[in-house]
């Protein structure tokens, strides 16, 4: 069924309004995405009714802030299909969610002459905890290159492949360019050695059908903020059996099962990695986004969004000067680009100046722009609430500016 | 040659007559970028460069009969037109002069909201810098 978009737009109270003098057009969805006001009324129903510290409360309000809480988790198993809740992990964040499997998996697992497999084109958050990792252990970090189209050729990974990789850390979405990697056959060549998969899903289960257990990945690391979620939150799956044999991140409350001066016994998954008092309001709001998604389902989202991608595409490609970047065949709906002539932070600040918020500069992939040879791009990344007429207006504003270099 | 003063109140002037119109405002600022007098490429090099700015700007400085003239230059032409602006004000001034001036016409002509924050960050260490130039060409002066 095709999706109602003023329906949808009435939900996301911050795109009703103007910046600039010019109705606000919210381009900036791969590095947050908007929230509905279900979200919003959810943080502010838990403070006004349930307020309430969980999991040992022995009072109404404690039992009722536990069970929405744990509501959310059993949500986002069902979201991302894992066996069990207790494979899912709260985190603040993709970067923390990246860093514990880094802080606990790695330190134990990876070892002096070991192999991390990284690509080319992964945010600073899955390069910098495994460049740490390795330069403390003595580990070796190796690198999938990609085309100047910005994919990865298969056979350039079965090439780094050794009975010495340990883990194969990899974006399953570029949050620079959009690309779509061919992460099911990733995972499934790396099993074939012995080494562990980390999904970086920040940019995937937004726009994805995003299926653990088919994907068969030892870890996927995704934020709530991007999935129309509140920021601060995220999430870490990881198989039972790993996540039991891993020790723990950090020390505190909630992780133990005893404690006395001489010993303490750790809690279970996935308590053993969730130590202090959680991020309760927005874990219970969370599960109103993944809700929001699923109302509308995966497939009329992506359909949308696939939409807006080739149209936005297509008129943009006729103007003049027009540079896009990371011409992936498996996109989603991030294109990137440049103006012949013109630094993306000026491209940025006119958009901006017409009421369209994009991203510009490195994206936190200095590494991806340095083989493109690039200083950075303009992103424009489009959501389930974004329209046509929204696209004309970005292609107008894009072609007054390509104008000034390009005549 | 006019004062610092006049030639603030002349910026302003010219600002105002742009209004609250951002576009025209950018567009303008991209202008004045491009009139800036060529940069020697043997100076385009990382001792030169501003730090604090997201943009790069390069900047030298030297002196001419007791005054100082800056040369700068940037890889984005909106900063450009922001350094070019400083440029208008404070070269071919004495260094107690520069060290001396405060410029009042970034905020009344409301560049915070035109440019952002980081930007603005960014301006504000460019004018540091040129401060810092006139501080050590007086203290050479004074030597």
């Amino acid at each position: 069924m095709p999706i109602n978009i003023e329906e949808i737009r009435s939900q996301f109270p911050v795109l009703h309004q103007e910046v600039n003098g010019k109705p606000l057009v919210y381009f900036d969805n791969a590095a947050t995405t908007q929230k509905p006001f279900s979200v919003m009324q959810a943080i502010n129903g838990y403070y006004e009714l349930d307020n309430s510290n969980i999991h040992r409360g022995a009072h109404t309000l404690a039992d009722r802030a536990t069970r929405y809480f744990e509501n959310t988790r059993t949500a986002v198993k069902n979201f991302i299909n894992a066996k069990e809740d207790a494979e899912i992990i709260f985190t603040k964040g993709t970067t923390e969610s990246i860093n514990l499997v880094a802080a606990t998996f790695g330190r134990m697992e990876i070892g002096k002459g070991d192999e991390i497999i990284i690509s080319t084109m992964e945010h600073h958050s899955n390069i910098v905890p495994w460049q740490m990792l390795s330069k403390e252990k003595g580990a070796i970090l190796k690198i999938i290159p990609i085309s100047e189209a910005g994919e990865i050729d298969i056979e350039n990974f079965k090439k780094l492949l050794t009975e010495k990789t340990k883990l194969v850390s990899i974006v399953h979405v570029s949050n620079a360019l959009g690309t779509i990697n061919p992460v099911e056959e990733i995972i499934k060549l790396a099993h074939e050695v012995g080494a562990k998969v980390l999904l970086d899903g920040a940019q995937s289960t937004n726009h994805l059908e995003v299926d653990v257990q088919k994907l068969d990945c030892d870890f996927l690391a995704f934020s709530a903020h991007k999935l129309y979620g509140p920021t601060g939150l995220g999430v870490l799956y990881g198989k039972r059996e790993i996540l039991e044999n891993m020790p723990p991140y950090q020390g505190g409350g909630e992780m133990i099962k005893e404690v006395s001066f001489e010993k303490t016994t750790y809690n279970d998954i996935p308590f053993k990695f969730e130590a202090g008092t959680p991020n309760i309001a927005d874990v219970i709001a969370f599960g109103k986004a993944i809700e929001f998604i699923e109302e509308l389902g995966k497939k009329a989202i992506k359909q949308h969004e696939d939409e807006l991608l080739n149209y936005a595409t297509k008129a943009l490609n006729d103007i003049k000067g027009f540079i896009p970047v990371g011409t992936s065949k498996e996109k989603v709906s991030v294109i990137s680009f440049n103006i012949n002539g013109m630094h993306p932070f000026d491209v940025g600040m006119m958009l901006d100046a017409n009421g369209i918020a994009v991203r510009t500069g490195h994206h936190c992939t200095q590494p991806l722009m340095q083989r493109l040879g690039l200083e950075g791009t303009v992103r424009a990344s489009f959501s389930v609430y974004n329209t046509k007429s929204e696209i004309d207006q970005m292609v107008t504003s894009v072609a007054k500016i390509a104008k000034i270099k390009n005549k | 040659m006019s004062s610092i003063q006049d030639v603030q109140n002349e910026i302003i002037g010219e600002f105002e007559i742009l209004g609250d119109d951002k576009e025209s405002t950018i567009f303008y600022i991209m202008e004045l970028g491009s009139n800036l007098p060529e940069f020697p490429d043997t100076e385009r090099k990382d001792e030169n460069i501003i730090k604090g700015c997201q943009s790069k700007v390069w900047l030298t400085a030297g002196m001419k009969e007791d005054k100082i003239q800056f040369l700068a230059d940037s890889n984005t032409d909106i900063t450009k037109g922001l350094i070019s602006l400083l440029i208008r004000v404070l070269s071919g001034r004495t260094p107690q002069e520069i060290i001396n001036a405060e410029l009042s016409f970034i905020d009344k002509i409301g560049m915070g909201n035109i440019i952002g924050s980081q930007r603005s960050n960014g301006l504000a260490a460019m004018i540091k810098q040129m401060k810092l130039y006139a501080l050590a060409y007086q203290a050479k002066q004074n030597a």
